[in-house]
């Protein structure tokens, strides 16, 4: 074999285990799930092979479903301008500290090591009936019985919020790292305050990564189901709590498969919006 | 008057002084150099002089003004640095007239004066381009329009030409005093590179430490070093401990083992005014290789043995050993270098010595 056929072989080679897992784990199945949502759910129960439109239509057209995606959407966005908003100082913080920012980093880093779920519950411990805010309210006598303050879309924002925040502050946090700082001192010595060298300077340059974050926040807080289902109310269900809901309690596939195939495509067409825009790369960036 | 001041200046970091009581003027017009190795404190005194850091004691004025509490973005000076500093996101005409936003001039004068500004570094065609589809050097001439559109009162810069390589460097140095002398402008460059500070300074100040070790010159600092340390810095020079013998009118006289007695003219020895120890300070290229059989001329001679040859071309430089001292020899190279093991007469003037005081370190 030449030297030349053998490089171009390596790549391949080398991307095979990671090709592989992909395809059988996530290709396949995916277009299992394509092929379920044109089944049909027969009133006994079975499902009967075949080519049905009658997923898709019900999907599509009840507005029960148009609502809910809606309102997943709402929120999803209002968790990411959260992030946004209380992510961009932290980050900048980070990024312009001199000593341990390594140790601030870890300090971001720290929650991952506790499961998801667990961080979410724990909001249960602080804000519930019997909670720690309740206890300080009780105690200090400031109410007489214990305030409700779960089960709600705020809660649901605040656990999405918790979650997600280190991803936001990451992904700006590494734009902001890139940027030379002595730009910020180039447009002072010009004559710019250093608000304003702020605004003309670093935050332009550091937009890719907030769209990063922003991405990332907005898709994963899009597909949620753990959140809503631990800290919303009855009303509070998000979209991939209805693709649950079909799935695993009425054992709908076709329904399930349908569904999800929905929620896919509006958060592929988000994030072809943001690659055509802004492309990949600064995903990848703050990702790894 | 002067442009700049600084009056006892001290800057702290923590327990560590990066500027110790320094003080300088700087007149209108000038090109000064700060010059020493890195750690000297040279950056922190620019970036103080520019608001960026504050110093922790004394005062800094830009003409007459005291600016210490004055924010850097209203002391009207043009910063280059040494990675350029254009911003990426906007145009070069954009770059350029970033400053000229924040002062009261109308639309067609700043453009103008971007026009005019572009013209002056050479690089009147590349307005509408970014920074990163520009060479190094073009960039640098960018980050120079930049600061001088805005008419500083003082052009402050930060190692700028030592992001570029050997033989652009040498072309920038020439294009940046060329640009100065035309406008004008008072000037703070620092470096840590010798032949740039040689080359284009009206005065130099040599740090170390933290502390100014000289003001002159070039050829003040060159020939006549005011301590050990300038001697070692600036070109490739003995020191030889030597003792000073007696002072007369415009002679020092000087006994060093094995040369004998070597008379240096007092304007050469400035800081040297009595007897006792001292050093001889004998630039490499001020000794003088010949065979031993030359004829006697009005150079002091001393029979060495060559001992190391490091051949440059043009020019080689010798380790000559003479008695317990080993000299080093720059000589440009007539036909052929001595030989490694070669017995050599080294010869050279007293007038072209300097001396310090002190012992040696």
């Amino acid at each position: 074999m030449s030297v030349e056929a053998r490089e171009k072989r390596q790549p391949w080679i080398l991307l095979s285990p990671a090709l592989t897992a992909v395809g059988l784990l996530l290709f396949i199945p995916l277009v299992f799930i394509v092929v379920y949502s044109f089944w049909l759910r027969t009133a006994t129960g079975a499902d009967q092979a075949g080519f049905y439109l009658d997923n898709w239509n019900e999907a599509l057209t009840d507005p029960f479903y148009r609502d809910i995606l809606l309102g997943t959407l709402r929120i999803a966005a209002i968790t990411t301008i959260a992030c946004a908003v209380m992510g961009y100082p932290a980050a900048y913080f980070i990024a312009r500290s001199r000593g341990n920012k390594a140790l601030l980093l870890l300090l971001l880093m720290l929650p991952f090591w506790i499961s998801y779920i667990i961080r979410t519950m724990s909001w249960i411990n602080i804000l519930g009936v019997s909670g720690a805010v309740n206890w300080v309210l009780l105690n200090l006598g400031i109410v007489s019985e214990p305030v409700q303050m779960l089960y709600n879309e705020p809660t649901v924002i605040l656990g999405l919020v918790h979650f997600l925040l280190p991803f936001m502050v990451l992904n700006v946090y590494v734009a902001l790292e890139g940027i030379d700082v002595s730009l910020e001192d180039a447009a002072c010595s010009l004559g710019s305050t250093r608000w304003q060298a702020f605004r003309e300077v670093t935050l332009p340059l550091s937009l890719p990564g907030l769209a990063a974050g922003g991405l990332l926040c907005f898709v994963l807080s899009a597909g949620t189901y753990i959140t809503p289902l631990v800290l919303g109310g009855p009303t509070d269900a998000m979209f991939a709590n209805l693709v649950f809901e079909a799935i695993i309690t009425q054992l709908n596939w076709p329904l399930g498969s349908a569904l999800s195939l929905m929620l896919l495509a509006v958060l592929g067409a988000l994030v072809l919006i943001y690659n055509h825009y802004l492309g990949m790369g600064q995903l990848m960036k703050g990702l790894g | 008057m002067s442009a700049v001041s600084l009056n006892n200046i001290v800057k702290t970091f923590g327990s560590f002084t990066a500027v110790h009581r320094m003080s300088m003027d700087i007149p209108d017009g000038s090109f000064v150099t700060l010059l020493g190795p890195s750690g000297c404190g040279k950056t922190t005194t620019l970036r103080m002089i520019a608001g960026l850091i504050d110093p922790t004691e004394g005062d800094i004025t830009i003409k007459g003004q005291r600016i210490n509490d004055v924010p850097i973005h209203r002391r009207n000076l043009g910063l280059v640095f040494q990675n350029y500093a254009l911003f990426p996101h906007k145009t070069i005409a954009e770059n350029v007239a970033f400053g000229l936003k924040y002062r009261d001039i109308s639309k067609t004068d700043a453009e103008k004066k971007v026009r005019d500004a572009l013209e002056l570094v050479q690089l009147p065609h590349v307005s509408d381009r970014y920074p990163k589809q520009l060479s190094g050097g073009q960039q640098q001439r960018i980050a120079l329009a930049r600061a001088i559109v805005i008419e500083p009162d003082v052009l402050l810069l930060d190692e700028p030409l030592s992001a570029l390589d050997a033989n652009l460097r040498e072309d920038m140095r020439v294009e940046l005093k060329r640009i100065q002398h035309r406008i004008g402008i008072t000037t703070v460059f620092v470096t840590h590179d010798q032949s740039e500070a040689l080359a284009m300074s009206d005065r130099i100040v040599v740090m170390s430490n933290g502390r100014v070790e000289q003001i002159g010159t070039p050829q003040d600092v060159y020939n006549t070093p005011a301590s050990e340390f300038v001697s070692r810095f600036l070109g490739v020079s003995n020191i030889l401990p030597a003792t000073c013998q007696a002072v007369n009118g415009q002679e020092l006289s000087l006994e060093l083992p094995h040369f004998g007695k070597v008379n240096v003219p007092k304007e050469k020895a400035p800081n040297l005014s009595q007897p006792g120890p001292a050093q001889l300070v004998i630039r490499a290229e001020k000794l003088l290789l010949t065979e031993k059989s030359a004829p006697v001329d009005d150079r002091i001679a001393l029979d060495g043995k060559v001992e190391a040859v490091d051949y440059q071309g043009q020019a080689a430089r010798y380790f000559v050993r003479v008695g317990d001292q080993q000299l080093q020899v720059i000589n440009m190279i007539d036909q052929h270098p001595f030989q490694e093991g070669s017995d050599v007469s080294v010869r050279f003037r007293p007038r072209d010595c300097a001396a310090l005081p002190g012992a040696a370190t």
